[in-house]
């Protein structure tokens, strides 16, 4: 037989610890900008493994995030003047929630993590503090039993890490995910180039067929539903998305509408109200369908409410469209 | 009017409930709350099917058909023929 040398060697050597710090950097705020514009989406990447933050000891306590680097960062910065150890999961780069969600942040990926990098032997304790979000991914009991550690959730936010480590318990407050202004808009730059290609695709159709007030039109409906709509989300009326951006979209429509009515005296009143209606029809079905899309984006809605809401008004969603498109074309050639 | 969000397909058996309290932890709507040894659910309207509770509940007090609440996912599912949506944003 022969002697593998290498193999010894990998056996005896110690565990390998990666080091970090707490402390943000202009490179770190530079990719986080890059990240909330949409840039290179899912390559924002950390090395999964096991850090050390500050000079840990065998008793520092253990944090377990996602390899996205507004997580890493997140945990990281809150972590400022303490000694702990971070073990960094393969999320493919997204953030803990979604990741949960599709059980990337699982008890699987915990369970190889913690053997690859052979946490039992870095410290003393047997314990995991998980972000409250890594929930829906993993099951605790299930950790405890094939990696011998128990998981702890801390809180929401890593914001209230330091209070929640002072105190050993989080409140119910730190366990509630909300979704502020500020958690709104920061999302907008990415909802609006979500749909930055197909809304100059539209305008530029719709200057052909009604000129600049057609353009104008297109950019208008697209940009209420991925701005202005989660900007005003909790104010606006009823509780479906669809239905708020049918409201939000018929608002916008309105001065589309007036300017049907009165940028053509020389027409036929019935050449006015058929543009008229073309935008009152076609405006609030896209403005709607872009706030349907922005449930993914939302912290509260259900699969089965945004199942409901899909069935109920896709279809009135693709009718008003339709008829708004049909009249837009028929009068374009009869004028 | 209708709303989408009234009803969703969270069960709670609450004569299961050992009392740990782990659902009230993992929730982030504060669907559950304690009464006492059990569990009670205090704003079951509020639930968006993650699923946390139910995977974390040893006693298997809990059922819900967990998924992404993503008209997004839903549509690119139903587009390419896929019966589960699962959620494509990276």
């Amino acid at each position: 037989m022969i002697y593998m040398k290498n193999e010894l060697i990998s056996i005896t050597t110690k565990p390998k610890v990666l080091p970090t710090t707490s402390r943000l950097t202009a490179a770190d705020r530079w990719d986080h900008f890059l990240v909330r514009i949409g840039h290179k989406r899912g390559e924002h990447r950390v090395a999964p493994g096991l850090y050390a933050l500050g000079n840990p000891s065998p008793e520092s306590p253990v944090f377990v995030t996602g390899n996205y680097t507004l997580s890493f960062d997140a945990l990281r910065s809150s972590l400022a003047g303490m000694d702990a150890y971070i073990l960094v999961l393969d999320t493919r780069g997204i953030n803990v929630w979604c990741a949960a969600g599709k059980a990337t942040f699982s008890t699987d990926e915990i369970v190889l993590r913690v053997y690859q990098t052979r946490l039992q032997e870095v410290v003393s304790h047997r314990r995991l503090i998980l972000p409250q979000l890594g929930a829906p991914g993993v099951a605790a009991h299930v950790v405890k039993k094939r990696a011998g550690f128990r998981v702890e959730y801390g809180p929401v936010r890593a914001a209230d890490l330091p209070e929640y480590l002072k105190t050993g318990k989080a409140t119910a407050e730190m366990r509630r995910v909300r979704f502020s202004l500020g958690d709104r808009m920061i999302l907008l730059p990415v909802e609006v180039r979500n749909y930055l290609l197909r809304m100059l695709v539209a305008a530029v159709i719709l200057y052909f067929l009604g000129g600049w007030t057609g353009a104008l039109a297109a950019v208008a409906c697209v940009l209420a539903g991925a701005a202005l709509f989660p900007i005003l989300l909790p104010w606006l009326p009823t509780p479906n998305f669809s239905t708020k951006g049918f409201l939000l979209g018929g608002l916008v429509a309105l001065p589309f509408a007036w300017l049907g009515f009165r940028g053509h005296p020389d027409w036929a009143w019935w050449q006015q109200a058929a543009q008229a209606l073309e935008f009152l029809l076609g405006m609030p079905a896209v403005t709607a369908f872009v706030a349907l899309n922005f449930t993914g984006a939302s912290t509260f809605t259900s699969r089965t409410g945004v199942r409901r809401e899909m069935f109920a008004y896709i279809p009135v969603m693709a009718l008003t469209f339709a008829s708004g498109a049909i009249l837009a074309i028929v009068f374009a050639f009869v004028r | 009017m209708l709303n989408a969000y009234l009803e969703n397909t969270l069960i709670y058996n609450a004569e299961l409930c050992s009392g740990c309290g782990v659902c009230v932890m993992v929730c982030p709507h504060a669907v559950f709350e304690m009464n006492g040894r059990k569990a009670v659910l205090s704003r079951p309207q509020a639930c968006m099917e993650c699923g946390a509770c139910r995977l974390n509940c040893i006693a298997g007090a809990i059922s819900v058909e967990s998924g992404v609440g993503c008209a997004t996912a839903m549509i690119h599912a139903a587009l390419r023929g896929r019966k589960e949506a699962t959620c494509e944003c990276s």
